[in-house]
């Protein structure tokens, strides 16, 4: 009988902290893409409604607990953190637990790491907390949610994980090359 | 010479650095400009046609003349401008466009040659013999002119880009654009103040006038304190907004590290795009030099320069001053620097009715007609109530008045106004939506005008998104007066310049328009003028005057050239921040790459994706070697390869199926659970899109794969045609690509492989699928192959990637197999004559690859009526073969087929080839390509030739399935 071994995207890469900020690999737990099927919208609100949950509108995250239910597109949603129980014939469920690769940035300096890699106004007037998007990180398709002042995770294809690192860990190092400066 | 109690240099503190090889001394807050006048350096450059000495002729980012190269260990940087570049200690610079020195410059012969050199020279001068241009006259120019250098090597620095957003941007920092922003700043908005400058202040450091009771450097030190406490104020120095663009997007360059030694991570420079939803222009004005005869020399300078050298950095940029100026303004100039102690040896004023009330000689309605001092200005000639006098000096300024720096408020193709009054074009109002000029910027010459119309800019805009200022006062400032009267181009004979960077004289000017290049835009082009690398800052104006004055008509008829982005020179590595080699797209890892690479496997990029070529055993030299033992043992024994490159698309609801049948070109609505079937996807046009292999899982999910190479575009395609064709339909798609790791078990004891390994259900028949079970693990197994061979895919969670990998690979080792890559996958696939984007390249149809009865009779699908065109079947097509070199030697892909006996030419071409590979099955060189009408031509003779690789070798042509044409391999 096999015994596979399981092993995360990047496994083993240890926290990098730079300019007040760190950069850490993290794990979402199970993500399923939840996408209603037709005329079961009632329904599926219903069963969302179980597990504390409503379908969110674009840019939106529902969330309970550690759970969430984060707008990935159009009539679409990743259900994060939790089985999709209850959910089946209600909408298109597919695994992607481990499709991605979450990336998590903490600290004061976030925002000014992420204006090195999106395009978008991250002020919190525009992109407040319980915020999602998807948009480019450089040229990498990602999923970037705030859920906290100065917390960001973001979610980008596992096969890229290492590009999206050295990425972020780049654009840090100049950050603190520049704080250096004083 | 520095003059002792002024500037605003840290004298305390001595910075040294180099210039052509000597060692000079500075001090903090020095550019270059400053540091080498401090130092009585005059001679900074050789002009760029005649090779004429040059020295500092501006203050500011306009600078024409101080451009040098800075060297840093092996690279350097060409056309910096030594009034932009800060001094910092062990800053190497060198001028340029000289040989073998600045003093001595051989290439100076130009100036001597400069009658036959005027505008128009090369174009009437290298026109014949036609072959000459590319291969003779072009390059000996391209040798002769163009000043700096680049090091030839790659640049390794960082650098780096980012984006800003804000609620107002305020570009410049002068009195305009501080009290635009302090008014912002106190109404609680989101302020980004950029100046191009290290210092904020812009003029208010180069004048001596008061702002609310203190002197201006002090007023700016206040106002900057307090923006700097704001929370919602970012000040950007070092940072020149160089382009508008639309919805309030602007580029900008800020030097990050230029200014510094460098160091490990800091960027030299950023690209920032800033979005504003409003913005202030408060970038100033420049001011503009006069022409006349010769006033091209080291030690001839814009008056505000020469103030701000003296005000700001302490500088005493001559010991014996002359002015040429015809406005008030440059007056200031000569009591700033007579109150310093400099003699004013002369203020040239061609206004006949110039005050002449001051401390120093005036000479009023005069007009200086020539200047001597062949490495430095040694003299000046005037005419003045009708004679003739000389003046000895070594510093003479200029002025013309001033431009309003308007440039970005032309970059989405507005064009400026006519100011009779200033004589100078001012911005159109709104010519970039949400961008208000403000200050000099827009016309206003007057520290006190510049301080209220900053404030009224800002306070403007943030009521057009609907915010208020509060009220505050504006502090009291200098109200002069500026009494311009137009003065171009003194008359007479001789060379006057107008461009100093190109250089353009006004006899060039007036020579195109004599030649009939009478419109700005012509004259633009047949003289270089404003072409340089000052874009002609400093010479746009006054050259489209005089081209006004050539051809008669007005200024305003004249118009002006466009002013395009960027304002300054920005480099290439600052806007592809991150982007060279390895950065230059984002890499996708497959789960086994780590085991790839510990078996030594060579990498290959395949879309962004890195497979593993081959894997070579010990003792192997060459890739065939190991490709051939490769294939063999996928025909002999069991292979193993990473499939999980291949795009996976879940589909979903009622619908699915209906969705398949319109997207395939063949029906999918009859395929039984648990099996797979092959299809074919069409483009709108009729020509292939993809092909791949689609399961069905359940009564309404099916799981598409797409070729690695379209995965992306099939993903796009399915998106469209769901929006667009049947949005009402139930079917959800979503790519797992990366969900899974899927890998090939390929070759006769593929089976004996996985049983016992994997739960396999008993007789999985060819083209069936089952989920299955990997000890704990829940996995989807596929009797599919792309290698002619019993084969089976087994996909995992991608977690379990490269576990199933080596554990796959120790079991194939086992039974004498092991892992193959993309070159044996390449051509054991030739050899069953399977196709991939080689040969689906977009101008293909369904008929041209032998699969027209794919094509579903008894339905409709995307492409099918588009296939049936006229001219897309039919012998007259290219029609995919399959070829075998005859004599035994190598073939290529990219080779074109002829007739043999034909001649070898273009409208002889009877197909190309596609995909090639050396069959070790075979002991052949095989192909696949496209022949006209070749599935009729099957056992003829082609002759293949590639001129390119220089070859010429005779084939057979066969049908693309050279291996086990029956398929009793696959179905074993």
């Amino acid at each position: 009988m096999p015994d596979l071994i399981a092993k995360p995207p990047l496994a083993g890469r240890a926290a990098l902290t730079l300019a007040g900020v760190t950069l850490a690999m993290a794990d979402p737990g199970q993500i399923t893409s939840v996408a209603p099927l037709k005329g079961q919208d009632k329904a599926l609100a219903k069963a969302l409604k179980v597990l504390g949950l409503s379908f969110p509108a674009p840019n939106q995250v529902s969330s309970k607990g550690d759970v969430r239910l984060v707008w990935t597109g159009r009539d679409q949603a990743f259900l994060i953190g939790a089985e999709p129980r209850g959910l089946d014939g209600l909408a298109a469920l597919a695994d992607q637990s481990d499709g991605w690769a979450a990336l998590r940035l903490d600290g004061p300096g976030a925002g000014d790491v992420l204006a090195r890699l999106y395009p978008l106004d991250l002020r919190a007037a525009a992109f407040p907390v319980g915020r999602v998007a998807r948009a480019p990180f450089n040229h990498m398709s990602s999923i970037l949610m705030r859920p906290g002042p100065d917390r960001f995770e973001i979610l980008v294809f596992r096969s890229m994980a290492r590009t999206a690192w050295h990425e972020a860990g780049a654009a840090m190092r100049a950050l603190a090359a520049r704080a250096a400066l004083g | 010479m520095r003059v002792a109690g002024k500037g605003l240099v840290d004298r305390s503190t001595t910075v040294s650095f180099r210039f052509d090889g000597q060692s000079l001394a500075g001090h903090p807050g020095d550019t270059l400009a400053s540091a080498l006048l401090a130092n009585g350096v005059k001679l900074v450059g050789r002009s760029f046609k005649y090779h004429r000495p040059r020295g500092i002729l501006t203050a500011g980012p306009e600078e024409p003349n101080a451009l040098v190269e800075i060297h840093e260990g092996n690279q350097q940087t060409p056309n910096v401008r030594a009034t932009v570049q800060e001094i910092f200690e062990g800053l190497t610079a060198q001028s340029q466009n000289r040989w073998p020195s600045l003093r001595h410059d051989l290439l100076s012969v130009n100036d001597l040659a400069a009658p036959f050199l005027s505008a128009g020279f090369y174009y009437k001068t290298f026109m014949w013999p036609r072959a000459f241009w590319e291969k003779l006259y072009e390059p000996a120019i391209r040798r002769a002119a163009g000043l700096g250098r680049l090091s030839g090597r790659h640049d390794g620095a960082v650098y780096e880009k980012a984006w800003a957003h804000c609620d107002l941007l305020v570009i410049g920092s002068g009195p305009t654009g501080l009290m635009a922003a302090l008014t912002a700043a106190r109404a609680g908005t989101d302020v980004i103040l950029a100046d191009e400058d290290a210092r904020m202040g812009g003029r208010l450091l180069a004048e001596t006038g008061q702002v609310g009771g203190q002197s201006g450097p002090d007023w700016v030190a206040g106002v900057l304190a307090e923006l700097a406490a704001l929370p919602n104020v970012r000040l950007m120095t070092r940072t020149t907004v160089t382009g508008a663009y639309d919805d309030g997007t602007f580029g900008a360059l800020e030097r990050v590290g230029l200014h510094l030694a460098p160091q490990a991570d800091l960027p030299r420079e950023c690209f920032w795009r800033i979005v504003a939803r409003r913005t202030v222009l408060a970038a100033g004005a420049l001011e503009r030099p006069i022409a006349f005869r010769n006033n091209d020399r080291p030690g001839i300078m814009l008056a505000g320069a020469i103030r701000s050298f003296l005000n700001r950095y302490g500088v005493a940029a001559g010991q014996r001053v002359t002015l040429f100026a015809n406005s008030d303004d440059a007056r200031q100039t000569a009591r700033d620097l007579h109150a310093a102690g400099i003699r004013i040896a002369g203020v040239i004023d061609p206004r006949p009715d110039a005050s002449r009330s001051e401390e120093f000689p005036v000479y009023a309605g005069a007009e200086v007609i020539d200047t001597a001092g062949r490495l430095a200005l040694s003299q000046i000639t005037i005419r003045h109530k009708g004679s003739v006098t000389r003046i000895e000096t070594d510093l003479l300024g200029l002025s013309g008045g001033w431009n309003p720096t308007l440039h970005l408020t032309c970059h989405m193709n507005g064009r400026p106004i006519w100011s009779p009054e200033i004589a100078a074009f001012v911005p159109a109002p709104n010519a970039v939506p949400g961008l208000i000029a403000a200050g000099s910027a827009a016309g206003m010459f007057s520290t006190a005008r510049c301080l209220a119309d900053g404030a009224a800019a800002a306070r403007r805009a943030l009521a057009e998104i609907g915010m208020s200022a509060p009220d505050m006062p504006v502090p009291e400032a200098e109200d002069g007066t500026y009494e311009l009267q137009p003065l171009w181009a003194v008359p007479g004979k001789g060379r006057a310049w107008l461009d100093f960077a190109n250089d353009v004289t006004v006899k060039d000017v007036r020579q195109s328009a004599q030649e009939n290049f009478r419109s700005v835009e012509h004259m633009k082009r047949y003289t270089t003028q404003g072409m340089a690398p000052d874009q002609g800052k400093n010479s746009n104006v006054a050259a489209l005057a005089v081209l006004a004055d050539a051809t008669g008509r007005g200024i305003p008829e004249t118009g002006t050239t466009t002013f395009r982005p960027p304002f300054s020179p920005v480099s290439i590595a600052a806007m592809g921040a991150g982007g060279r080699a390895a950065g230059f797209a984002p890499q996708r890892f497959l789960t086994s790459d780590q085991a790839s690479r510990d078996r030594g496997a060579p990498m290959i990029e395949a879309g962004l994706w890195y497979r593993p070529g081959y894997f070579p055993r010990p003792g192997e030299t060459t890739w065939r070697e190991s490709c051939d033992r490769e294939v063999a043992m996928v025909r002999s024994t069991v292979g193993v390869t990473d499939v999980s490159t291949l795009g996976k698309i879940d589909i979903q609801g009622a619908d699915a199926a209906r969705f398949l049948d319109l997207v395939y070109t063949n029906t999918f609505s009859t395929l039984p659970l648990g099996r797979v079937r092959y299809g074919l996807m069409l483009r709108e046009d009729g020509m292939v899109l993809d092909d791949g292999t689609t399961a069905r899982l359940g009564e309404h999910h099916f799981l598409m794969t797409t070729t690695t190479a379209a995965a992306g575009q099939v993903m796009r395609h399915l998106d469209f045609v769901q929006q667009a064709f049947c949005a009402a339909w139930d079917v959800r798609t979503v790519s797992v690509t990366e969900t899974w790791a899927q890998f090939a078990v390929a070759g006769p004891l593929a089976r004996r492989l996985l049983s016992g390994f994997v739960e396999t259900p008993a007789g999985l028949p060819f083209m069936g699928c089952a989920a299955v079970r990997l000890g704990g693990v829940a996995a989807r197994l596929f009797r599919i192959s792309f290698s002619g061979e019993e084969g089976y895919e087994i996909a995992v969670p991608a977690r379990y990637g490269e576990s199933l990998f080596r554990d796959l690979l120790a079991r194939a080792e086992t039974f004498g197999g092991g892992a193959y890559g993309m070159e044996a996958l390449n051509v054991l696939r030739i050899e069953k004559g399977f196709i991939t984007h080689a040969e689906i390249h977009g101008r293909v149809t369904a008929f041209d690859i032998g699969l027209d009865r794919m094509v579903s009779q008894g339905k409709d699908c995307i492409g099918k009526a588009a296939s049936r065109r006229p001219g897309l079947t039919g012998p007259e097509r290219e029609q995919l073969v399959g070829l075998r070199s005859k004599s035994g030697a190598a073939i290529s892909a990219g080779a074109h087929l002829f007739t043999p006996g034909d001649t070898v030419g273009r409208a002889t071409d009877q197909g190309y080839v596609t995909s090639v590979g050396f069959s070790p099955t075979l002991g052949a060189w095989l192909a696949l390509g496209f022949l006209k009408n070749g599935r009729a031509r099957i056992g003829e003779t082609v002759r293949l030739v590639d001129h390119l690789r220089g070859i010429d070798v005779l084939c057979e042509v066969a049908d693309p399935v050279f291996h086990d044409r029956e398929g009793v391999k696959l179905r074993a």
